[in-house]
């Protein structure tokens, strides 16, 4: 399993190399008819399916977990990879906060992961970052597991 | 979900708008829509009103005991929907008892049968005309067995929710020894749509849900609107073009403008008690610091730089001190220090963690969100910190809001939601600071972040 995706990124690569004159790898058109299957090299699809767009984090804390550290570093080799693309960091609450608070929570959430991508060596002119406060739920339920999914920073592209 | 408003205030709407905030203008003038009030002659028999008697009932005697007041019917039509709004204003407060019963304003009430029908005082009122309305109104002590207050008011029969209120707040404040609150306005966030991506529109509408209208288009997402001290200003946080920053939207021009240029998100403003200041904070780094605007000059000065989550700043009513959130103890607390910065001291030191401070316009309470195992709670303390009470408590209670006399609070309430985010509702509810006589405000849409504004001046 791990060895097949290995395989498809490697194609990617190649792929997308051959055609990064003209072709920029967050575009959608070349990359996908290049592709059989699969998101384009360098998409927002692309960086959902094959890498991971967010991480999570604990009640209140802004602290970056090992799974949190595993995933923000193959989005760095994933930006590395793909040098053309920007990308926004969204930092999200759980509802179980005040609106302000949560606003500037949300923020140290998405400071975090993005300073972590720099010191990964991404340049930080290719990161913004946003704040949603708890106003951006991905989860609609109201209990833990739906909390814990709702504490998170979302990486897409621009 | 979509709704029938357009995403801008066009000029016949900003006239509106300035009409509705503007009780000077006169009837017959270039501005039609404003409320005259002028004294009725006083009957021979009875004392003249004083204009400042000294109320005999406090607001803490009617909360135990409501006063007994008969207010009959204004009249056929509008006369009756006038009185009716009356009676709704001065009966939502809890503290009257409001009973039918004969008044009458063209003579001196039968003060023996309303004394027999056990009731304290008595009004009687007339409204006539139809393009223009005129309501004479004459407010009764029956057990003196005199005049308190006598007045015509004229004004657009479109205003016509806007004369009763402000005679409510005649009658509130002739028993109570208090102003009244009912012509007052909530500015707040109206949701409509899913809870995961709901859309977010600054609206407007009278204090007790009426006359709602919207004056952003909801295309962005917009929170925390709050009132200048002669309202006709509003700053907000709007995420237009995904920059979330603080805006003022001028209510007379329907214009809005960015306030100030910050790295981060500017959010949670607050005017000064005279107007000239706002006070928000913006993110930074891995924190938010507080700022003080200057709106005239529109040059900034940064308050708090602790490194942490400073927010939610709120001025004292005379401007000397702001309280504020700071987790630079490890968790959200309240904190006090000077309007110009320095010497913060921790107030709350409760359990749970707490949010979202505003001052009371008395200036001797300070309100607040708790949360303390999951659940959220809404509360009073002195500026101190002692004498904490909890008002009420909810899955989501949060933002709470002053009415002008401090005796009132408006805040948010929401529900949890299950699966698919059923069962999530959003609304705006009121409570006295004491705890008693909770409502919930009656929205069109679902409602968050309300801001109560201040009395007309």
């Amino acid at each position: 399993m791990k060895f097949k995706l290995f395989a498809a990124l490697g194609l990617a690569v190649a792929l997308a190399a051959c055609s990064s004159d003209k072709n920029t790898g967050a575009s959608t058109g070349a990359g996908a008819t290049a592709q059989e299957t699969g998101p384009a090299p360098g998409s927002e699809a692309d960086l959902v399916a094959n890498v991971g767009d967010r991480i999570f984090y604990a009640l209140n804390e802004s602290g970056l977990a090992d799974d949190a550290k595993a995933t923000l570093d193959k989005q760095a080799a994933w930006l590395a990879r793909y040098p053309q693309v920007s990308v926004l960091i969204a930092g999200n609450c759980d509802d179980r906060g005040t609106e302000e608070y949560n606003i500037a929570l949300g923020q140290r959430r998405a400071n975090a992961a993005r300073d972590y991508l720099v010191a990964k060596g991404v340049a930080a002119s290719r990161i913004s970052t946003i704040s949603y406060g708890k106003d951006r739920p991905t989860a609609d339920g109201d209990n833990e597991e739906a909390w814990s999914q709702n504490r998170n920073a979302i990486t897409s592209v621009k | 979900m979509r709704f029938d408003v357009q995403p801008l205030i066009d000029d016949n709407q900003a006239q509106e708008l300035r009409n509705l905030f503007s009780r000077r203008a006169l009837i017959g003038g270039a501005v039609a829509t404003g409320v005259l009030a002028l004294p009725l002659s006083a009957r021979a028999q009875t004392t003249p009103a004083t204009g400042g008697g000294e109320a005999e009932i406090t607001v803490d005697q009617a909360r135990t005991a409501p006063i007994p007041i008969v207010i009959p019917s204004f009249g056929a039509g509008l006369g009756d929907q006038i009185s009716g709004v009356v009676i709704s204003d001065l009966e939502g407060t809890g503290l009257f008892k409001v009973m039918s019963g004969q008044v009458g304003v063209g003579g001196t009430p039968d003060f023996a049968s309303l004394k027999a029908q056990g009731a304290r005082a008595a009004v009687g009122g007339l409204a006539s005309g139809s393009g223009s309305v005129r309501v004479e109104m004459r407010l009764w002590d029956v057990l003196a067995g005199e005049q308190l207050q006598g007045t015509a008011y004229t004004a657009s029969s479109a205003n016509w929710r806007r004369i009763a209120h402000i005679i409510a707040d005649v009658i509130y404040e002739r028993m109570l020894g208090e102003k009244g609150y009912f012509d007052t306005r909530l500015a707040y966030i109206a949701r409509t749509g899913a809870r995961h991506r709901q859309t977010t529109r600054l609206a407007i509408m009278d204090y007790d849900g009426a006359n709602s209208r919207m004056l952003t288009s909801g295309e962005w997402l917009t929170l925390m609107p709050r009132f200048n001290p002669t309202r006709d200003q509003i700053a907000f946080l709007s995420y237009a073009n995904d920059r979330p920053r603080v805006y003022v939207f001028d209510l007379a021009s329907g214009r809005q403008r960015i306030l100030g240029e910050f790295q981060g998100i500017s959010f949670a403003p607050r005017f000064s008690p005279n107007g000239s200041q706002i006070v928000l904070s913006a993110t930074r780094g891995g924190g938010s610091d507080l700022f003080l605007v200057d709106l005239g000059s529109g040059s900034k000065r940064q308050i708090t730089s602790s490194g942490a989550i400073d927010t939610s700043p709120c001025f004292s009513p005379d401007g000397s001190q702001i309280v504020f959130v700071s987790d630079r103890g490890g968790t959200p607390q309240l904190y006090l220090m000077s309007a110009s910065g320095g010497g913060a001291k921790r107030i709350s030191y409760g359990q749970g963690t707490y949010g979202s401070p505003v001052w009371s316009p008395r200036g001797d309470l300070i309100a607040y969100t708790r949360l303390s195992g999951g659940r959220f709670a809404l509360g009073v303390m002195g500026p101190d910190g002692t004498g904490e009470r909890i008002l009420t408590e909810g899955f989501t209670v949060e933002g709470p809001t002053f009415c002008p006399n401090g005796r009132v609070i408006a805040f948010c309430r929401q529900s949890a939601a299950g699966a698919g985010g059923a069962g999530f509702a959003s609304g705006i509810g009121t409570i006295d600071i004491t705890g008693f006589n909770e409502r919930p405000v009656q929205t069109g849409t679902g409602a968050s972040d309300p801001a109560w504004s201040p009395r007309d001046v």
